[in-house]
């Protein structure tokens, strides 16, 4: 009889606990891109969950402008779809300012925000507040095959103007043999050819608004920007190149056909990949071009960081999540799995400072010199009255942003000269921010 | 010599189908073939000879496992399409055998309603979804594919039946037959090839339905036109992945087709040669 009770007492404790477990079960919905860094995090979740065993990760994994769209929609409609966001510099600030997400304040101790890169940190502030945790950052720079400088007779400077670009690409081509001097972004889009185009203006000492928030499509700086992108394109650029992003600029750079190719600090992971780049010990890498005379480096900055939407119900293991995928642990965990030449760059100074990370990425130095010449507060030399790097950080500039963009890649693929493709972008900007209500 | 030049204009209109099947057939091929290279293979540029590479499979169900979007896939594809018949029947019967003044206007008006882009209503849908708890369920997605197909469906019964001779019905009915008994035992079985097509090419339409299947859903009833956009990339090659997760999900679609494709082409061409 006794035996029976004590057997009943410990059946009920038991599911007690269980239902207790249960209670406090939270499961977090993670909304994501398909980035290769992205794909490692899913893979070690593991890590996460076993030291919150009271937490589990569902995940959703969209292409980049399906998430944008989904998110957006979630988030206007306060749906409390998704409790962590993966989303970038651009988005950070607006969606900051309409109070879309949630002050990321009350991280773990050993955290160590100081660690996190200042212009990185201060991208995803807003009021000196953080509102996401940068996952990895990237800013832009120039990769260029040291065999083909070298057989061309030219040393690249660290620091390179856009003459020296020209020359270089000029020396480098050979079109016979499919090796063509440089290779640039020509597919419009905002996050497109418009992110190089601007970081490239910003070089030259150009500006998107005035002011007064009247576009400056029509002044020498921009012209003289798109006039020599345009030439460098034409003359040694490959064919076709009106339909290339990202992508397909790394597979041709990665095929040995291009012998210069600027853009995102991330590539160079790639590039010197010897399982997927044929010339992947034949790179080398320089900062992202100046005008002579002309202290700007672009100032592109992205960072895909982890966010909580302000419609999240479980905003406190959401932070809980984002504190343990954006950490110094994770880092290390990475580099334990897949070595240090994997771990998410562009994020912490430490990453920067460590020896082993050092000898592994020969990309290392220039990238952190990239982001840390980053300014996105003030992108032009002249005044602005928006921030943002390679982007205007305004809600409307994705569909402006796209706009000019197919001007400018309808002037590449020789539809227009560079002075029609200039004026039909200054008439269309005008005429969406006059709609917008910026022009008075 | 007559029957010479109809042998070889047979020949030659042989093979410009094939030209031409295969041309249209192409980029399904070729998404195959890629998806049985390796990455560096598919980035290498165009070749048709593939290493027999399994290893996209691989990581493409490690990351993403398979079944539960290809579950939720024939779910939603199949149980649109029988709610869209149980309504898109009776509609159709009253329309082709009891016309009005108004039939074809309504006809016109339902047709109508595909002419509006999806976006447009997107907020108040969500907000529908997300209020009566529809939001990333299975008989949500089911409801809202049932609706967007409808029109077709019921245009596609309506012009089958108006195959039919009302005399026959006529018959059915001075034999006793009340409503249910006239469509449930005379017209279904004699439209049965009609409903047949109407029904795989709902299946088609529902299975490739991209717009709310991703918009409505995270990750229980995420079907596969989800899965594939997962395997898109902004940054990094992964074309070999995406092929193999493409041929996936287009998989048994291509199979129903390649095995329905005689009720489909009859079906379609059904009252056509009258």
């Amino acid at each position: 009889m006794n035996r029976t009770i004590r057997a009943l007492m410990g059946a009920t404790a038991l599911c007690a606990t269980a239902g207790i477990a249960a209670a406090q079960d939270t499961t977090l919905t993670v909304a994501t891109v398909n980035n290769g860094d992205m794909i490692r995090m899913q893979g070690l979740t593991s890590d996460f969950t076993e030291k919150h065993p009271d937490i589990t990760v569902e995940w959703v994994t969209l292409e980049e402008n399906i998430l944008r769209e989904r998110v957006t929609t979630d988030i206007a409609t306060q749906g409390g779809q998704y409790d962590v966001l993966t989303i970038g510099t651009y988005e950070v600030p607006i969606w900051a300012k309409q109070q879309w997400l949630v002050p990321l304040d009350g991280l773990p101790d050993d955290y160590d925000a100081d660690d996190l890169l200042p212009a990185v940190s201060e991208a995803l502030s807003v009021d000196g507040t953080l509102y996401a945790a940068p996952f990895y950052g990237e800013s832009a720079m120039v990769m260029y095959r040291t065999d083909l400088a070298e057989a061309a007779g030219i040393t690249m400077p660290e620091s390179p103007t856009w003459a020296d670009i020209k020359a270089a690409a000029e020396a480098m081509t050979d079109k016979d043999n499919e090796v063509y001097g440089i290779c640039l972004r020509g597919k419009p889009g905002w996050g497109e050819n418009m992110a190089f185009l601007t970081a490239m203006a910003n070089s030259y000492g150009a500006r998107w608004f005035d002011m007064d928030w009247k576009p400056q499509f029509d002044s020498q700086e921009w012209n003289a920007a798109l006039t020599d992108y345009l030439d460098l394109m034409t003359n040694y650029g490959p064919p076709g190149a009106s339909s290339n992003g990202f992508n397909e600029n790394l597979s041709l750079f990665q095929q040995g056909k291009c012998g210069m190719w600027i853009d995102a600090t991330v590539a160079a992971s790639f590039v010197t990949d010897p399982e997927n780049s044929t010339v992947a010990d034949k790179v080398s890498f320089a900062q992202f071009p100046n005008k002579e005379g002309m202290d700007n480096h672009g100032n592109w900055l992205w960072a895909w960081s982890l966010a909580i939407p302000a419609s999240s119900q479980k905003q406190d293991a959401a932070k809980q999540f984002i504190a343990w995928a954006t950490s110094k642990g994770y880092t290390e965990l990475v580099a334990s799995k897949d070595g240090w030449r994997a771990a998410p760059p562009g994020t912490r100074t430490s990453l920067y400072e460590n020896p082993d990370y050092q000898s592994e990425a020969p990309f290392a130095a220039m990238t952190l010199q990239a982001i840390n010449a980053a300014n996105t507060q003030k992108s032009s030399v002249q005044d602005i009255p928006y921030t943002g790097g390679q982007f205007v950080a305004i809600p409307e500039f994705q569909g402006i942003g796209t706009a000019v963009g197919q001007q400018f890649s309808a002037a590449l693929a020789g539809q227009m000269s560079a002075e029609d493709a200039l004026s039909a972008a200054q008439a269309n900007t005008t005429r969406e921010m006059t709609r917008a209500g910026y022009i008075k | 010599m007559a029957r010479a030049i109809s042998r070889n204009s047979k020949i030659g209109w042989t093979v410009a189908a094939w030209l031409v099947a295969l041309i249209i057939f192409f980029p399904i091929l070729y998404t195959i073939i890629t998806s049985l290279k390796t990455e560096q293979e598919a980035i290498a540029g165009f070749d048709l000879i593939p290493s027999f590479s399994f290893s996209s499979y691989e990581t493409v169900q490690n990351q993403n496992n398979y079944f539960r979007p290809f579950m939720n896939s024939v779910v939603i594809a199949v149980g649109s399409t029988l709610l869209a018949l149980i309504v898109a029947i009776p509609a159709a019967w009253a329309m082709a055998f009891s016309p009005t003044k108004r039939t074809k206007d309504i006809l016109m008006w339902m047709l109508s309603t595909k002419m509006m882009p999806a976006v447009a209503v997107l907020v108040p849908i969500y907000l529908i979804f997300l209020r009566t708890g529809l939001m990333d369920t299975r008989t949500g997605l089911v409801i809202i594919l049932m609706l967007m197909n409808l029109p077709i469906v019921i245009w596609m019964l309506y012009t089958y039946f108006r195959e039919i001779p009302g005399e026959i019905l006529e018959a059915a009915r001075m034999d006793g037959a009340t409503l249910r008994d006239e469509i449930l035992y005379i017209l279904t079985p004699m439209a049965v090839p009609g409903i047949a097509s109407t029904m795989l090419l709902n299946i088609i339409l529902a299975w490739n339905e991209a717009f709310w299947t991703i918009q409505l859903t995270t990750t229980n009833a995420a079907p596969l036109s989800a899965f594939i956009a997962s395997f898109s990339s902004p940054q990094g090659l992964f074309w070999a992945k995406l092929s193999a997760a493409s041929t996936m999900a287009i998989a048994p679609i291509l199979i129903l087709g390649w095995f329905s494709q005689k009720q489909l082409v009859r079906g379609l061409t059904f009252g056509a040669v009258k």
